[in-house]
């Protein structure tokens, strides 16, 4: 066998080189070409031609919207077709780099977009916006979804597009208010303790609200409390990483304590740390609890489901009179930078926003707020629904200027990696609000410098 | 030995060709290997040396990512955990796997050895996620097993044992238990049927109990088989994803967090995929490093 450990040797040393081969150089696209972040020119007519158009689309499962608004754009514009991918938000999450460079769609539900940006993966919208005249808008309607050159958030060019904005806040279950003489929404934070307490003492469940395995729903009643206490825009300037904001300030400490007060008192399900957003929904609907912390992306359920027995009201500013703010994000949906179809798909969203039917839908099926100018058609509403109640509650945050993007949106792992361990810390009792602030701090630190 | 010229040539003959063949036969296979293991193993350990977000530029960071291993506390607890899970993915299923086995051997004629065999091995054949999902509602606040206490007047007790803090762990590691028992059981069975039966004649004629033949027979023959379904385990335990994921998805608060998953944590979610590279690297040399003495351990004794 004098042969043998030779060849085996030879080959294993071929097949070994074969595969450094691949491997010398340094992993990803280390060019120094940013083509996908020059400038956008005006565009001057996007459309979707005559011609026959396949668009492909990537959306998030569980919701009918984009399905049904496709679905009406295809019959009023019968030669464009889809080709629709479907996911969980989580998964388009993790997917969303390599599916936006290697398999691009045209269009896209998106997660955080900054790190998407800075990987020149997002077309720049500014062209299109100047031709259909999104710059006109409620310049808040699109402040999120602009990305500067430096991956701050709130200003720059625009890479994404709403297909309408969501408003969260608190739903409550009448019959269950009644039971404790809550007859209107509470005005302050001092009126909202005082229900909580008095559904306890009723022996009602007061909260509800997801907390479990990789979800850190408290962190809806979190940011809520800290917008009573605090400034909605500095909280803004946190998510959107302007220089120097840190979201460890005194007035947040006062909310985290608060958060921390209600944990402790038992106004949360004691099994919060295990329940997901599922469950939380079921319970509700199956009238186990008075409130939860949710978004009007559930009021065409919850009209549905309970239809006369779910209200809804925004957050009560901490002193009588007060600021009112909430959560308030575009449903973001964005175009990859290799789209093939990007004209037309920028043309969609544009009939989304402005087409009678297409605002309809946005409405009915979505529960949200369209997008588009201030003075545009709005579909009516039955009154008493909570439809009609999200959509008011609209109005107010507009007046007070009061609309925030979400804490989870800061970076792309901030959720899953601080906010989400940390508040099912505090939960369990299990960490304190300051250290809690301190800790999301620092990681936010990290993650932003990377 | 001497042997014919001319046999001597033919075989020189044929050698080349029968080896070049037999690499032939190979090829389709080591194709496989090659692009699906070894390729990814290589760029694995590439990646690991890299600052890098799998798509754009990537830094040269050397050994900074194995640093960070061991000095982020975060990243060490999840290795303290797999260590955790060792217990209840290995020792829980290969001791109770021994009993079991015992068990169904002495009973081995009547049909009831069948029923118990087809019962535990179960498990093995339902998929993961579905154990998972199922286990997942036994033990939440309103499953089975909180039914179960509150029925026997230990209300007390109940509790979401897979989001508090205290339990998540040992909880994740209970359905692990369930699910490898069979596979111990199964192994160590298989191994007891090749024991000779006069051994435990000879045992009994000596005045041997159930209890010394198991200790003097049963369990130095299956040495081997203990070494076998040990290393399975603590594999299974090191290297933990499926089951964590679905139960808890390393929650509450990173106290059920794995290697496994906290791997891909970091190159999905966070997009660092030279420290979930290095991670990865880290839990292989970590699985080798447990699993190689256990090997030396069995294979030895049994010479």
């Amino acid at each position: 066998m004098a042969h043998g450990p030779t060849r085996r040797s030879l080959l294993a040393t071929f097949t070994l080189a074969t595969l450094f081969a691949g491997a010398c150089s340094a992993p990803g696209d280390n060019s120094d070409s940013s083509a996908a972040n020059a400038s956008a020119a005006p565009v001057t007519s996007a459309t979707c031609g005559t011609g026959p158009v396949t668009l492909k689309g990537y959306f998030e499962t569980g919701f009918a919207l984009p399905k049904s608004l496709s679905d009406e754009f295809t019959k009023q514009y019968p030669n464009v077709k889809w080709d629709i991918r479907e996911d969980q938000f989580a998964v388009i999450t993790q997917n969303a780099p390599r599916v936006l460079a290697d398999d691009p769609p045209d269009l896209m539900r998106l997660p955080q977009v900054s790190e998407l940006v800075k990987d020149g993966l997002l077309k720049n919208l500014d062209g299109y916006a100047q031709a259909f005249g999104w710059d006109k808008w409620p310049a808040s309607q699109l402040e999120q979804m602009r990305v500067s050159s430096t991956g701050q958030r709130g200003d720059g060019p625009l890479y994404a597009m709403g297909l309408n904005f969501s408003m969260t806040g608190i739903f409550y279950n009448k019959k269950m208010a009644a039971q404790i003489g809550m007859t209107k929404p509470p005005a302050t934070l001092a009126e909202l303790d005082d229900l909580l307490q008095k559904a306890k003492a009723a022996g009602l469940t007061p909260i509800n609200q997801f907390n479990g395995g990789a979800t850190g729903g408290l962190a809806f009643p979190l940011q809520n409390l800290m917008a009573a206490y605090g400034e909605a825009g500095a909280i803004n300037d946190w998510i959107f990483q302007k220089s120097g904001a840190t979201i460890d300030t005194p007035t947040n400490l006062q909310a985290t304590q608060h958060l921390e007060k209600w944990l402790k008192a038992g106004y949360f399900a004691d099994d919060i740390n295990s329940q997901d957003y599922a469950t939380m929904m079921s319970r509700f609907i199956g009238g186990k609890n008075l409130f939860i912390f949710d978004g009007d992306w559930e009021s065409g359920n919850l009209d549905k489901q309970m239809a006369g027995n779910v209200g809804f009201f925004l957050m009560p500013s901490a002193t009588a009179g007060g600021k009112q703010a909430a959560m308030s994000a575009p449903l973001t949906y964005g175009i990859s930078s290799k789209a093939k179809n990007a004209d037309c798909a920028a043309f969609f969203l544009n009939w989304v926003a402005t087409n009678q039917q297409a605002r309809d839908i946005a409405v009915k099926v979505g529960g949200s707020h369209p997008m588009g100018p201030s003075d545009a058609y709005m579909p009516a509403v039955a009154a008493g629904t909570v439809t009609a109640g999200t959509l008011d509650a609209g109005a107010t945050i507009g007046k007070d200027n009061g609309a925030m993007d979400f804490i989870a949106n800061a970076t792309g792992a901030i959720y899953a990696k601080s906010w989400t361990p940390q508040l099912q810390k505090l939960a369990a009792g299990q960490q304190t609000p300051d250290a809690l602030l301190k800790s999301v701090q620092k990681d936010y630190e990290t993650q932003v410098k990377n | 030995m001497s042997v014919p010229i001319t046999g001597r040539r033919a075989r020189r003959a044929r050698r080349p060709r029968a080896a070049w063949l037999g690499w032939l036969f190979a090829l389709p296979a080591i194709l496989m290997y090659a692009t699906f293991v070894l390729r990814p193993l290589v760029l694995t350990v590439q990646y690991s040396f890299y600052d890098w977000n799998g798509i754009g530029a990537s830094t040269w960071v050397g050994l900074d990512n194995y640093r960070r291993i061991f000095t982020d506390s975060e990243l060490f607890a999840t290795i303290v955990h797999a260590f955790e899970l060792i217990v209840f993915f290995s020792f829980v299923p290969v001791l109770l796997g021994l009993f079991v086995a015992a068990t169904i051997r002495g009973i081995a004629a009547s049909r009831l050895a069948a029923v118990a065999r087809t019962v535990l091995f179960l498990p093995q054949v339902i998929p993961l996620v579905a154990a998972g999902i199922m286990w997942s509602w036994l033990l939440s606040s309103t499953g089975l097993a909180n039914e179960l206490l509150s029925a026997v007047g230990l209300d007390r007790l109940t509790r979401a044992w897979l989001g508090d803090f205290g339990t998540a762990l040992p909880a994740v590691g209970l359905i692990g238990a369930w699910v490898l028992v069979g596979l111990c059981t199964l192994l160590l069975l298989a191994g007891m049927s090749k024991i000779d039966p006069s051994l435990y004649e000879a045992a009994r004629l000596d005045g041997a109990g159930p209890v010394r033949e198991f200790f003097s027979i049963t369990l130095p023959s299956l040495r081997q088989e203990i070494g076998v379904s040990v290393t399975v385990t603590v594999i299974a335990a090191l290297a933990s994803f499926d089951i964590v994921y679905i139960a808890t998805q390393g929650g509450p608060g990173n106290s059920t967090m794995v290697p496994g998953l906290e791997i891909y944590y970091l190159a999905f979610s966070e997009r660092e995929i030279g420290m979930a590279s290095a991670l990865a690297v880290a839990l292989v040399l970590l699985v080798l490093a447990v699993v190689l003495p256990i090997q030396r351990l069995t294979r030895d004794g049994s010479r």
